[in-house]
C-alpha cells in the first residue's frame, strides 16, 4: 500500500499532515506557520545560519542536526523532528543544555540561540570537534567564546530513542504537485523514466534553496531517500563503494576509518556544515555538476566512477567523463546515479586535498584542489592534479600533470608544474575572488604540495599550526 | 540584593535558550493578516517610466500594489535633512532600491507577485566609487575640516615627509533577525507597529509621515531585537513605514519581513572609507604634522552619514596627538544603497588613519609601530592631551592600557619566539599587531543626549519598568534594571522588564552610540528616585525619624540602617504609601550635562568622557596562499566601574569579533552595474566560531571608576572594542612585513599586499 499523507514524529509525537498539504513546504515554514512552534528561526532561508537548525533523531539513537529551511515535508516523512521546544523535560523544566547555555551568558539577542541548543543536543552525543559541530550556527552578538565554553562540557542526556515505521511507498499529492517515495531501484527508475523533468531529491542541500530562498513550487519530485540500493555504503580492499544518496556525514565518519581517505575527510570536514552533511550528498555534488563542487577535485584525484542506472540498463563512467560542461554531466533524462566508486589510494601515493576560501569552515570553495602523486624510484611515475573553481567545470590540469611527469618532486618540478598549470585552468573573477587571485592560489597550492611532501615534520598550512 | 556591579545574566536568557522568547515574527498573526513583499530596482541609478503591476494584481492572493501615489502623506523617510523616498520616484538611486510594495494573504503571494512587477527603467551613468564621486564632487556630506595649527607649514619643515593613500571596506550588519515590522489599524486612523528597532521614536515618526498623520495616533513597541548593531536605526523606519502604508490601504494588519537578501541589497551598511594623507615626521617617528582626507562612500541618500563623518574626524587621531593638523571628512554619493550607522559609527573607521599613518612611519623609520604609536600618544612626552577640537582626554589611561595589554600579552617574550618560527618555517609567517584606542562617548548629534523612563511602583511591591532604550541582545534591559534594584534595594526578581513603547517614554534617542545604558539607567534612576523619595517620606513618618535615615536595602526599608530592628518590608511600605494617596509611579528624565560642539568651528567638548581599551593579536599566514588565522589576542577594556561585568566582557568579546570580520573576512562585493553580489550568508562570511583566537584573554581594566559623573561611575562598552579588531589587521601588516594593507585583509588582499607592495618595501 502507497502512503499518501505525510507523517513524521515531532518531538515525540506522531504528526500526520492534512491532505493536500505542499510536500515541498519547508520544515521551517511548517514549524513556524501551521506547527505554531516558531522557536526555530529564519535566519537566511539557505542553509548556512543555523537559526533553524532542528534535530533528525534516527532509530539507533543517532542525531543529525539539519537546516529545517532547506529541509521539505516529503523528506520527513516516516522520519523522527526534534526542536527547541521539544528539549524540556517532562515536568516542563528546561534542558541541562538550555540551562547551561542561559548561565553561562551563551545568549545575547537570542534569536541564534534555538539553533544552536539544537546543535548543542546532537553534539553531545555524538562528539567531534567543537568548531565541526558549531560551523553550521553564526552568531553575531557573542563573539561564541561563551559557547564554546558550554559546549566542552556538554553530557549527553538519556532521551528515548524513537521508535521509526519501516520504509513504505509513497505519493504525496497537493493541487498541481506529486512527490514520490519510492522504495526500490526499480519504482524509482521506472517512475524516472515516466517524469524526467521531476526533481530527483535527496538530502536537498541544493534543490532545498530553490524552494527556500527562491520559493519555487516544483510540480514533480522523485525523493530518493527510501531507496536502499543507493544508501548502501561498503569498505572493499580496493576501494569505497558510496551509494549516491549516502550523506556526507556518513561518508566522513567512514573515511576516517578507512586508511587512504584521511586526506578526503578533512576536506569533507569542511563541507558545508554538520547540518548540510546530514543530508546533502555525493550523488548530489555530481549531479548539479558545479564548477567548484568541494568533493569533484578528490574524485578526479582519485579516479573514481559513477554507477549509473535506468531501466535500459546500467553503466559506469569514469568521474572525469561524466562531468561534461558548465552544470552539466552525462546523466541521460531517465538515468540516475546509483553509487560512486572510489579507489582506494596506494598506500605510497601522496594524496592531498586542498581549499582554500575566505573563510576556514562552511564557505564555497575559491580553489579546490585534490592531488595524487604515484612515485617510482623517486619519481613521479603518475599524477593526478584536479581543480575545482579554475574553470568551467571540475577538472585535471594535464599539462601541469606533465610537468611533473618523470621528475624528481622537488622545488624545481613544482615550480614548472605551476608554470605550465597558468594554460591549464581558466578562472573567472567573482566576489571569492579575482582571476588573477585564483591562478596564484593554485600555483600555490603546487608549492605547498612540495612543502607536505618534503617536511612532513612541519605544518604546512595555518590550520594545521598548533599555538 | 543585585544591584548595579553584579554579573547577573540577560534578563532573557532562558527563554532564548528553550525558544520561548518572542521575536516580532514570532507573534500570532491577528487574522487577516496580510503580509507583505518590496518590489526592488535591478538598476543603479535610472528614471523610473513605467511601473508594470497588472500582472501582480492579477495573481491569486494578490490584494494591493502600492507604489509613490498612494502615499497619504509625505513619500519621505529621511531621518535627518533632505527628503529620501520610501518609494523611487521618479528618480531611481539605486540597485535594490524599493520601487513598489505587494500586499498579499500570503507571504509567498506578495513574493510572487513582487516577482511579476515589471519596471520600465531608463538608465543613467551610475557612480560607482569614491574616486569618481570626489572626481565629480558629489557629496551626501559637503567636506568639512578639523585643524589645527598649520599642517601644511609643519609637514614642509618636518625632517620627513610621506604621502600614501588606502581604503577600508564596508559591512554587512548581519542581524541574524532580519528586518520585521507588523503594522496593525485601529480606530480613528491609529496604528499599532511591532517593529524591530532601535529607535521607536524615529519609527513613529516615519510611520506619522508617510501616513500624513500625527505621532499621537502612531504607536510603537519592540520588546527585544534579534540583533541591530546600527542597521535596525534608520533603516527599521522604512520597513515600518511600508508596513503601516499597507495597513493603512487595506484596513487589515500587514506584515513586512524582508527575506535575508532583500534585507542585504535594501539596507545601508558600514561605510567604506577612502583615505588619502601626507604627513611630516622625524627620525624617532614622530609625527609632527598631518593633512588627511577620509573620504566615506555615503551612498545615494544622506541617512546618518553626518554623524558617521563627525565621529571619523573626531576619530582619525584616536589615542595620538599631532599638534598641527587637519582632516578633511566627507561622505561622497555614489549609486550604491545608503550607508548608515553600524557599530562605532565612523570612528573604527576613522581609527583606520592614524594606525596607517603609525605603521608607515614605523616601517620608514624602521621601527616597531607600537613605539611610533606610544611616541604619539595623547599625553606622550611632547605630545598635548587635547583633541584637535578642544577636548581633554586622560593620557594616563592611554599609557595604562597600553602597558597591561603589553604585559598581559607576554609581549616581549613572545616577539622572540615569533621571530625565530619565521626564520626557520619555509612559507608560514607569523606576527604580532597591537590597537590602542580612546572612543568619546556621547551622541554627536547633540540633541539626542536625552532620555526617558517611567516606573511604576504596584502596591504588591511589584515594580514595573519602561525606558526609551532597546534591546538588541546587548543586555540593556537588565543593566537598566539593576540600576533600579540599585536605587529600590530590591531583587532583580521584583522589577517586570518591558517593551520599549513611544505610549510610556516619548520622544526617545535611538538605542545607540553606546550610550543606551549611559543614558536611560539615570533616567530610570531618577524616576526611581523620585518614587522612592515619596516612599521615603511616608517609612519617614511611620518610624517617626528623619527621611534621610530611612534606608532601602534587601527588599526592606529600614529604620536607621540596614539590618537594625524597625523595617518595613518594601511591599509593605508600597501598600502604605497607596493607602496614604502618595504616587507611586514617576517618569524620569535625563540630559547629558557639559557637551557642547560648534560646527562652525569645529571644535568643543562633544563627548562627556572616553573609553580607553588596549589589545594584542598574534597571526599566522600562510605566504603561499595568503590564508591567515588569528591565534591569541588579549584586551584590556576600560569600562569604568561596571554595571554588569558579565554582560560588559560579552559586549567586548562580541564586538572584537565583528570588528574581525569587517577586517579579515566579510567583504561586500558589487558587480560592475552596481548590484550588490554577497547577498546572503553562502557568499558573504561572518566569522564562525573557529575564527575566534583560540587563546582569548578579554580582562575590564581595574580600579578605573569614570571620572565623569556616569551613571554609578560605568562606562559604556558597546562599540570601542570594535576598534581592539585593529589589532589582527596590523598583526597581518607585521606577519607579512608590508605595513599597507587595504581592508578587509582577506586571504587575496594579504597575498597580493605580499606580492606587490612587499617587493617594494624590500627595494627602498
Amino acid at each position: 500500500m502507497i502512503a499518501t499523507a505525510i507523517g513524521f514524529l515531532l518531538n515525540g509525537r506522531q504528526v500526520s499532515l492534512p491532505p493536500g498539504t505542499s510536500p515541498t513546504t519547508s520544515l521551517l515554514d511548517w514549524l513556524r506557520g501551521p506547527g505554531a512552534l516558531p522557536g526555530t528561526k529564519e535566519g537566511c532561508a539557505e542553509g548556512d545560519c543555523g537559526a533553524c537548525t532542528v534535530v533528525l533523531e534516527a532509530g539507533d539513537g543517532a542525531r543529525t542536526p539539519i537546516n529545517a529551511c532547506l529541509t521539505l515535508l516529503g523528506q520527513v516523512h516516516g522520519q523522527a523532528i526534534r526542536t527547541v521546544e521539544g528539549l524540556r523535560g517532562a515536568d516542563g523544566s528546561p534542558h541541562p543544555i538550555q540551562r547551561a547555555m542561559a548561565e553561562s551568558d551563551g545568549t545575547q539577542c537570542g534569536f541564534c540561540t534555538p539553533g544552536i541548543v539544537m546543535t548543542a543536543w546532537a553534539h553531545a552525543r555524538e562528539g567531534g570537534e567543537v568548531h565541526e559541530a558549531l560551523a553550521g550556527n553564526l552568531c553575531r552578538c557573542t563573539g561564541y567564546r561563551p559557547i564554546l565554553d558550554v559546549f566542552a562540557t556538554l553530557a549527553d542526556d538519556a532521551a528515548a530513542t524513537p521508535v521509526l515505521p519501516a520504509p513504505q511507498a509513497a505519493c504525496f499529492e497537493a493541487p498541481g504537485q506529486v512527490f514520490h517515495r519510492p522504495v526500490t531501484l526499480a519504482a524509482l527508475l521506472a517512475l524516472r523514466a515516466a517524469h524526467p523533468q521531476a526533481w530527483l531529491l535527496a538530502g536537498g542541500t541544493d534543490l532545498g534553496l530553490r524552494v527556500s530562498d527562491h520559493r519555487e513550487r516544483p510540480a514533480e519530485v522523485i525523493c530518493l531517500l527510501g531507496v536502499p540500493e543507493l544508501h548502501a555504503l561498503r569498505a572493499m580492499p580496493d576501494g569505497i563503494e558510496a551509494g549516491a544518496a549516502v550523506p556526507y556525514a556518513r561518508l566522513l565518519a567512514l573515511f576516517r576509518q578507512e586508511p587512504g581517505f584521511a586526506p578526503f575527510a578533512t576536506l569533507l570536514a569542511r563541507l558545508g556544515s554538520r547540518q548540510i552533511r546530514g543530508l546533502g550528498t555525493l550523488g548530489g555534488n555530481l549531479g548539479t555538476a558545479s564548477p567548484i563542487g568541494d568533493a569533484l577535485p578528490p574524485l578526479l584525484a582519485l579516479g573514481a566512477s559513477v554507477t549509473l542506472a535506468s531501466s535500459r540498463g546500467t553503466r559506469v563512467l569514469a568521474v572525469a567523463d561524466f562531468l561534461r560542461g558548465y552544470r552539466v554531466n552525462d546523466l541521460a533524462p531517465d538515468e540516475v546515479v546509483v553509487s560512486v566508486s572510489l579507489p582506494r589510494p596506494d598506500p605510497a601515493d601522496i594524496f592531498v586535498c586542498e581549499k582554500i576560501s575566505k573563510r576556514h569552515d562552511q564557505d564555497i570553495a575559491t580553489v579546490g584542489a585534490a592531488f595524487r602523486l604515484r612515485l617510482a624510484s623517486d619519481r613521479v611515475a603518475e599524477a593526478w592534479l584536479a581543480f575545482g573553481g579554475v574553470g568551467p567545470m571540475a577538472a585535471r590540469a594535464k599539462r601541469a600533470e606533465a610537468a611533473l611527469a618523470g621528475r624528481r618532486l622537488d622545488a624545481d618540478a613544482l615550480e614548472a608544474a605551476a608554470s605550465a598549470l597558468a594554460s591549464d585552468i581558466a578562472p573567472l573573477s567573482d566576489w571569492r575572488g579575482t582571476a588573477a587571485y585564483r591562478l596564484m592560489v593554485a600555483q600555490g597550492l603546487l608549492r605547498r604540495l612540495h612543502l607536505r611532501a618534503s617536511r612532513p615534520d612541519l605544518p604546512a598550512d595555518v590550520a594545521g599550526y598548533d599555538p | 540584593m543585585k544591584g548595579a556591579g553584579a554579573a547577573l545574566r540577560h534578563d532573557s536568557a532562558l527563554k532564548h535558550t528553550t525558544g520561548e522568547a518572542r521575536f516580532a515574527d514570532d507573534l500570532a498573526e491577528a487574522a487577516g493578516t496580510l503580509h507583505a513583499a518590496l518590489v526592488l530596482s535591478d538598476v543603479a541609478h535610472g528614471t523610473l517610466l513605467s511601473l508594470d503591476t497588472e500582472a501582480a494584481r492579477a495573481m491569486p492572493g494578490v490584494v494591493a500594489v502600492l507604489g509613490p501615489r498612494d502615499i497619504p502623506g509625505a513619500n519621505d523617510i529621511a531621518a535627518i535633512g533632505q527628503a529620501e523616498p520610501l518609494f523611487a520616484d521618479p528618480l531611481v538611486e539605486f540597485a535594490g532600491q524599493p520601487l513598489a510594495l505587494v500586499v498579499a494573504t500570503t507571504r509567498d503571494a506578495a513574493l510572487l507577485g513582487a516577482a511579476a512587477v515589471r519596471a520600465g527603467i531608463t538608465p543613467l551613468e551610475p557612480v560607482l566609487s569614491i574616486e569618481r564621486a570626489l572626481e565629480l564632487d558629489q557629496h551626501v556630506v559637503a567636506p568639512q575640516t578639523m585643524a589645527r595649527g598649520d599642517a601644511a607649514r609643519a609637514i614642509a619643515a618636518a625632517p620627513r615627509r610621506m604621502e600614501a593613500e588606502f581604503r577600508a571596506g564596508g559591512q554587512e550588519h548581519f542581524y541574524l533577525e532580519g528586518q520585521v515590522a507588523i503594522a496593525s489599524p485601529g480606530e480613528d486612523g491609529e496604528i499599532a507597529v511591532v517593529a524591530s528597532t532601535q529607535h521607536p521614536s524615529e519609527v513613529q515618526h516615519v510611520v506619522a509621515r508617510v501616513l500624513g498623520g500625527a505621532c499621537n495616533g502612531v504607536t510603537v513597541t519592540c520588546r527585544r531585537m534579534g540583533g541591530g548593531f546600527g542597521g535596525k536605526e534608520s533603516n527599521a523606519s522604512w520597513v515600518a513605514a511600508a508596513a503601516a502604508l499597507a495597513a493603512r490601504h487595506t484596513g487589515r494588519p500587514v506584515k513586512l519581513r524582508l527575506a535575508r537578501r532583500a534585507d542585504m541589497i535594501a539596507t545601508g551598511k558600514r561605510h567604506p572609507f577612502l583615505y588619502r594623507w601626507t604627513a611630516g615626521f622625524d627620525d624617532q617617528g614622530r609625527v609632527l604634522g598631518l593633512q588627511a582626507l577620509l573620504a566615506a562612500d555615503g551612498g545615494w541618500s544622506l541617512d546618518m552619514s553626518g554623524g558617521v563623518v563627525f565621529r571619523a574626524i573626531t576619530h582619525a587621531l584616536n589615542c595620538c596627538d599631532v599638534a598641527d593638523v587637519s582632516v578633511t571628512g566627507c561622505a561622497v554619493k555614489t549609486n550604491t544603497v545608503s550607508h548608515t550607522a553600524f557599530r562605532g559609527f565612523g570612528g573604527p573607521q576613522g581609527a583606520l588613519l592614524m594606525e596607517d599613518v603609525v605603521h608607515r612611519i614605523a616601517a620608514a623609520c624602521r621601527l616597531p609601530p607600537e613605539e611610533v604609536r606610544a611616541r604619539n600618544f595623547l599625553g606622550a612626552a611632547g605630545k598635548g592631551e587635547e583633541t584637535p577640537y578642544g577636548q581633554k582626554v586622560e593620557g594616563d589611561l592611554i599609557a595604562r592600557v597600553w602597558a597591561e595589554a603589553k604585559r598581559d600579552s607576554d609581549w616581549d617574550r613572545r616577539r622572540g619566539e615569533i621571530a625565530a618560527f619565521n626564520a626557520t618555517h619555509p612559507t608560514l609567517r607569523r606576527g604580532l599587531g597591537s590597537m590602542v584606542l580612546a572612543f568619546g562617548i556621547s551622541f554627536g548629534v547633540m540633541h539626542l543626549n536625552q532620555a526617558g523612563a517611567l516606573v511604576h511602583v504596584y502596591s504588591d511591591g511589584s515594580i514595573r519598568l519602561a525606558h526609551g532604550g532597546t534591546e538588541m541582545g546587548q543586555g540593556l534591559f537588565v543593566k537598566v534594571a539593576q540600576v533600579v534594584c540599585d536605587v529600590f534595594g530590591v531583587d532583580l526578581d521584583r522589577i517586570a522588564i518591558t517593551a520599549t513603547s513611544t505610549a510610556e517614554v516619548p520622544n526617545t534617542a535611538p538605542t545607540a552610540a553606546s550610550t543606551g545604558s549611559d543614558l536611560n539607567g539615570w533616567a530610570a534612576h531618577n524616576a526611581a528616585q523620585t518614587i522612592k523619595g515619596r516612599m521615603a517620606e511616608v517609612a519617614a513618618r511611620r518610624f517617626g525619624i528623619a527621611v534621610e535615615a530611612v534606608v532601602f536595602a534587601d527588599n526592606r526599608v529600614w529604620a536607621e540602617q540596614a539590618g537594625g530592628n524597625r523595617f518595613l518590608e518594601f511591599a509593605e511600605l508600597a501598600k502604605l504609601c497607596f493607602l496614604e494617596r502618595v504616587s507611586l509611579s514617576s517618569t524620569g528624565f535625563y540630559r547629558t550635562p557639559d557637551i557642547h560642539w560648534d560646527r562652525a568651528t569645529m571644535r568643543g567638548e562633544p563627548f562627556f568622557y572616553f573609553s580607553y581599551g588596549a589589545a594584542v593579536s598574534e597571526v599566522i599566514v600562510d605566504t603561499l596562499t595568503g590564508e591567515h588565522r588569528c591565534l591569541r589576542t588579549d584586551i584590556v577594556q576600560d569600562c569604568g566601574r561596571s554595571l554588569n561585568p558579565a554582560v560588559d566582557r560579552g559586549q567586548i568579546e562580541g564586538a572584537f569579533v565583528q570588528g574581525m570580520g569587517w577586517l579579515t573576512c566579510e567583504e561586500l562585493w558589487w558587480d560592475g552595474q552596481g548590484r550588490l553580489r554577497t547577498v546572503g550568508p553562502s557568499t558573504y562570511k561572518i566569522p564562525g566560531s573557529r575564527d575566534v583566537p583560540p587563546i582569548f584573554n578579554v580582562r575590564l581594566l581595574e580600579g578605573a571608576p569614570a571620572r565623569s559623573e556616569t551613571i554609578f561611575r560605568s562606562k559604556a562598552v558597546g562599540e570601542p572594542p570594535v576598534l581592539l579588531a585593529i589589532s589582527v589587521a596590523n598583526a597581518l601588516k607585521d606577519a607579512i612585513g608590508v605595513p599597507a594593507l587595504d581592508l578587509p585583509a582577506t586571504p587575496e588582499r594579504v597575498l597580493m599586499a605580499l606580492r606587490g607592495d612587499g617587493e617594494k618595501i624590500a627595494r627602498d
